[in-house]
C-alpha cells in the first residue's frame, strides 16, 4: 500500500511525494505540447498532501512562453475537486526552453497557497528537468521530490500504452530525489 | 435578496476560513461592494486601483465567467451563485515580457 508512505508526510514537511507514474504521465504531456507550454493538476482528498488524479489542462494561451488554464475548463474541474472532497495538491506546467524555475509571473499567479508548483523543462529532448517549489506570499521555496514506485517494473507503460512518449527519462533538480519503492505485489 | 458567493482558499482570510458566504446586488460591481461591508479588504483582491477586474482572479456567475458577461456590469438575481477562483497562469519570462509577447 503506497498509502503509508504519506502517512510519514505531514503537511509542514517540505517534500513532494508522488508516484513515479504521474510523473511520468505529466512528462509525457509536457513532451507531447512541446514546443507549447503544457499545464495541469494532480488532485488529492483536501489535508492529505497526496497527489493521486492527474487532470492535464488546456493551455488557453497556446503559447510557447505563456500559459493558462481555460477558465471554463478550471471551473469544471475545481467544482469536481470539490465534490470529491480534493484539492489541487500540485499544480505543474512546462518550460520549453529555459530552466524549470517559478518566472516571475509564474510568482506573481500561485494563488493556491496549499499546492506544490512543479515545474518541468522539456529544453532538453532527451532528459526532462523536474522541480518543485511552495510558492506562498510571493516566496518561493524548492522542495525535494520523493517518487513512490508501485509497481517496479521500468517496462510497464510503454508496453501498455504503446505511447512513445510514455516512458522518458527525467532528472530532478534538487538532490537527493529519494525513490521509495513499495512493491504491490 | 441573497447570492451564494464561493470564497477560494487563497481569500478565505477575509471571511474567517468560510468557503460560501452571501451577499447582495443586481451586478457584480455591486455586489462586491456589498461584500466588503462585511468582508473588508476583500473587494481590493479583486478589482484593481484601477476599478477593473483583476487578473489573477476569474469570478463566475453560475456557469458562465464574467469576463464574457460584461465584467463588472455582470447582471446577478436572486438565487445565483457566484464563484471567485485564483486564476491559474504563468510563463516563462516576468510579466512585463509575456505583455509584450502576447500584446497585452
Ligand atoms: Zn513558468
Amino acid at each position: 500500500m503506497a498509502v503509508r508512505a504519506w502517512a510519514r508526510v505531514g503537511r509542514l514537511v517540505a517534500v513532494l511525494t508522488i508516484h513515479r507514474e504521474i510523473i511520468e504521465a505529466i512528462v509525457a504531456h509536457a513532451r507531447r505540447d512541446h514546443p507549447d507550454e503544457a499545464c495541469g493538476v494532480v488532485a488529492g482528498p483536501v489535508g492529505s498532501d497526496a497527489p493521486l488524479r492527474h487532470i492535464p489542462m488546456e493551455n488557453a494561451e497556446r503559447s510557447t512562453t505563456f500559459y493558462r488554464f481555460d477558465s471554463t475548463e478550471q471551473l469544471r474541474v475545481w467544482r469536481e475537486m470539490d465534490d470529491r472532497d480534493e484539492e489541487p495538491v500540485v499544480i505543474y506546467h512546462s518550460h520549453t526552453a529555459t530552466e524549470p524555475y517559478p518566472s516571475r509571473t509564474d510568482v506573481s499567479y500561485a494563488g493556491e497557497p496549499n499546492a506544490h508548483y512543479l515545474l518541468v523543462s522539456t529544453r532538453d529532448e532527451h532528459t526532462a528537468e523536474i522541480r518543485s517549489f511552495r510558492i506562498v506570499d510571493g516566496q518561493v521555496s524548492e522542495e525535494p521530490v520523493q517518487l513512490v514506485d508501485e509497481s517496479m517494473d521500468p517496462m510497464r507503460s510503454i508496453e501498455k500504452s504503446g505511447d512513445p512518449h510514455a516512458v522518458q527519462s527525467f532528472m530532478f533538480g534538487q538532490s537527493p530525489a529519494t525513490v521509495d519503492y513499495e512493491c504491490q505485489h | 435578496m441573497a447570492i451564494d458567493v464561493r470564497i477560494p482558499t487563497i481569500l478565505r482570510s477575509y471571511t474567517g476560513g468560510a468557503k460560501a458566504v452571501s451577499g447582495a446586488g443586481d451586478n457584480l460591481a455591486e455586489l462586491l461592494t456589498n461584500l466588503d461591508g462585511s468582508y473588508p479588504g476583500l473587494r481590493g483582491r479583486l478589482i484593481t486601483p484601477e476599478g477593473g477586474l483583476h487578473r489573477f482572479v476569474n469570478i463566475y456567475v453560475n456557469d458562465e465567467d464574467v469576463r464574457f458577461l460584461g465584467s463588472l456590469d455582470a447582471k446577478i438575481s436572486d438565487g445565483d451563485t457566484v464563484t471567485i477562483l485564483p486564476a491559474v497562469a504563468g510563463g516563462a519570462f516576468g510579466l512585463a515580457a509575456a505583455a509584450a509577447v502576447l500584446g497585452r
